[in-house]
């Protein structure tokens, strides 16, 4: 083994300062991801009076926040709606998911098997195929245009996302633990209890990052479900980028604004960001 | 199982079987509400695209296929079905083909490649809506020298006036310049597809590979690349599925333009605008058949591999 390293390490050494030139295009790459950002970024610091599309690419001649105040006070209800939405909606499903992964991953029944694959269709279908009969039902329940009946909807969609990566991580529970707990007398409390619970903080946190990132950014659901006053921020920015009225540099500012929780995550925790990501694999 | 089972003492053999469902109830609010949300709309809504309602009122007048064959005849239907292949062929081509090379780079062990990773991965954490609005500037689609912006000035400046173009209001492939959007938001995740893929190549076969006097460019050909099937599989069939469903993405960069119309725009708008349900709901079921067909063999296919224990 050590001979190995040895004899290789020259031919490392020689192939070292090649392997450098394969920066360039990772920078080059690296400035197309943040283009959209800097645009974002550039464009809310710029005043009023600076601010032309010809002179886009140039950076603010000073620091003003003119932007960022108008569209904060154009953005903030909605923002504080998509917060209300959102944590109640990752927090149930979450929940949600954690029973179900257990039971279909390690507590299982007869016919259980078919379960998995039949809620993960639900994960794919275009939601325009069920929007007309979701649109109906939930006024005919009397939710339609608030938030919970958003909340309600982003919980039952996210039912096979949620269990998939439960399951998924339950799978890693060794079926003999489970086995002796039963034999033991656990029932199936106790056993999600003392032996599942207890292990599921990391599932917990990707399935929370997951939901939360989707609720956050959907659009489709909330402008189907919610009225002017209930609208989450998605809607109000796309409207507010509809209208002739507000300056596009506003707009800028009030995409940042509508960006930055998601992106906080991102930054604090994309680790399990990532994780919730590969853990479904199947995810779109 | 049943092996296990009949080993048991027979006390625990009866507690076990008296358990048996005890699971099942607990599941089965999910799959009640599964059943409801997904199945059974799924069902209302082929009934409503069978049906010829038409204004506020359901009406469930039963008129076979003539919802979907009138599609097949409306042009506004055959542009959607013309720039969903364009957006599908754009994104999907160009998300692998970057995906694959960023992957490849960084799989070099070259400094800062989880700088790198991460940076190519943010676009995933933000809203279609937002990517979508600030997009919109940046493909400004004046051409002309004075009110040049966006992508178009930044080529203008940089010398390189022949790429200056209309973006989303070229006529017919126009929505490509939406799919490059798409393409900077999904292929940082087409990327970390890659990667996986390529992190699971033993490093034992790579060396085997060079050992054997092939090149690096060789290593890739023959041996690496042919590995990555499965990936750029899952990748096609995840990022069909979502330019199938472009929805909101085509909103924030171009609002309702009928030159970039998609069957998920159509949709919507003949149904809460225009209140024809029963088009709306065919436009509705004919994604779901295309997105079905593409999702239930591939979901047969990864469950069965990806492993019961």
């Amino acid at each position: 083994m050590t001979s190995t390293t040895a004899a290789r390490s020259p031919k490392r050494r020689f192939r070292f300062q090649g392997r450098y030139l394969l920066l360039i295009p990772l920078l080059l790459m690296t400035i197309f991801y943040l283009l959209p950002l800097y645009i974002m970024l550039v464009t809310g610091f710029k005043s009023f009076a600076e601010v032309s599309l010809q002179t886009m690419w140039n950076l603010p001649g000073g620091f003003s926040l003119e932007n960022y105040i108008a569209a904060f006070e154009k953005l903030a209800p909605h923002l504080k709606n998509s917060l209300m939405m959102v944590i109640p909606a990752a927090i149930i499903s979450s929940m949600v998911g954690s029973v179900n992964g257990f039971v279909l991953a390690r507590w299982r029944f007869p016919g259980s098997n078919l379960v998995l694959p039949l809620l993960l269709f639900g994960m794919f279908i275009p939601y325009q195929s069920i929007l007309i009969p979701l649109a109906v039902f939930m006024k005919n329940i009397g939710l339609a245009g608030s938030i919970p009946g958003l909340i309600l909807v982003h919980v039952i969609y996210g039912i096979p996302i949620t269990t998939l990566t439960f399951y998924g991580y339950y799978m890693t529970v060794p079926k003999e633990l489970v086995e002796a707990a039963r034999i033991d007398g656990a029932g199936m409390f106790g056993a999600y209890r003392h032996i599942f619970l207890p292990v599921s903080a990391p599932a917990f946190v990707v399935v929370i990052i997951w939901q939360f990132t989707s609720a956050w950014n959907d659009f489709l659901f909330a402008v189907i479900l919610t009225g002017n006053e209930n609208w989450p921020v998605t809607v109000a920015l796309q409207n507010m980028a509809g209208s002739q009225i507000i300056a596009w540099n506003v707009q800028m500012a009030g995409s940042f604004l509508a960006a930055v929780p998601t992106l906080l995550v991102y930054i604090f925790l994309g680790r399990y960001f990532l994780r919730g990501l590969m853990a479904g694999a199947l995810k779109g | 199982m049943i092996t296990e089972n009949a080993s048991l003492k027979p006390a625990a053999r009866r507690r076990l079987n008296l358990g048996k469902y005890a699971g099942f109830f607990l599941v089965l609010p999910s799959i009640i509400a599964v059943g409801i949300f997904v199945y059974g709309f799924i069902a209302w809504s082929v009934r409503v695209s069978l049906s010829q309602w038409k204004g506020l009122t359901p009406d469930y007048t039963f008129v076979g296929l003539k919802n979907y064959i009138n599609l097949f005849s409306d042009p506004r239907f055959m542009v959607d079905i013309r720039n969903t292949v364009i957006f599908t062929l754009v994104f999907v081509l160009g998300s692998l083909t970057i995906g694959l090379t960023l992957a490849i780079l960084l799989d070099q062990h070259l400094p800062g490649e989880a700088f790198f990773r991460s940076l190519f991965l943010f676009p995933m954490a933000i809203s279609f809506i937002v990517t979508g609005v600030v997009w919109r500037w940046m493909l400004n689609p004046a051409i002309t020298a004075d009110r040049l912006s966006g992508f178009n000035l930044l080529f203008h400046n940089l010398g390189l006036d022949f790429l200056i173009n209309q973006w989303h209001l070229t006529p017919t492939w126009g929505i490509a310049a939406v799919a490059l959007a798409a393409i900077w938001q999904m292929s940082g995740y087409t990327m970390a597809l890659y990667l996986g893929g390529l992190r699971a190549v033993p490093d034992e076969l790579r060396e085997a590979a060079r050992v054997d006097g092939a090149s690096e460019l060789q290593v890739y050909r023959r041996i690496i690349l042919p590995m990555l099937w499965p990936v750029t599989l899952s990748a096609v069939i995840i990022l069909g599925h979502i330019s199938l469903k472009v929805f909101d993405l085509i909103i924030a960069v171009a609002g309702k333009q009928l030159p970039l119309d998609v069957p998920a725009i159509y949709m919507w708008q003949t149904t809460f605008d225009g209140l024809f349900y029963g088009r709306g709901a065919s436009i509705g079921i004919l994604l779901l058949i295309s997105v079905a067909v593409l999702i239930i063999p591939y979901l047969y296919y990864s469950l069965r591999s990806g492993g019961e224990s």
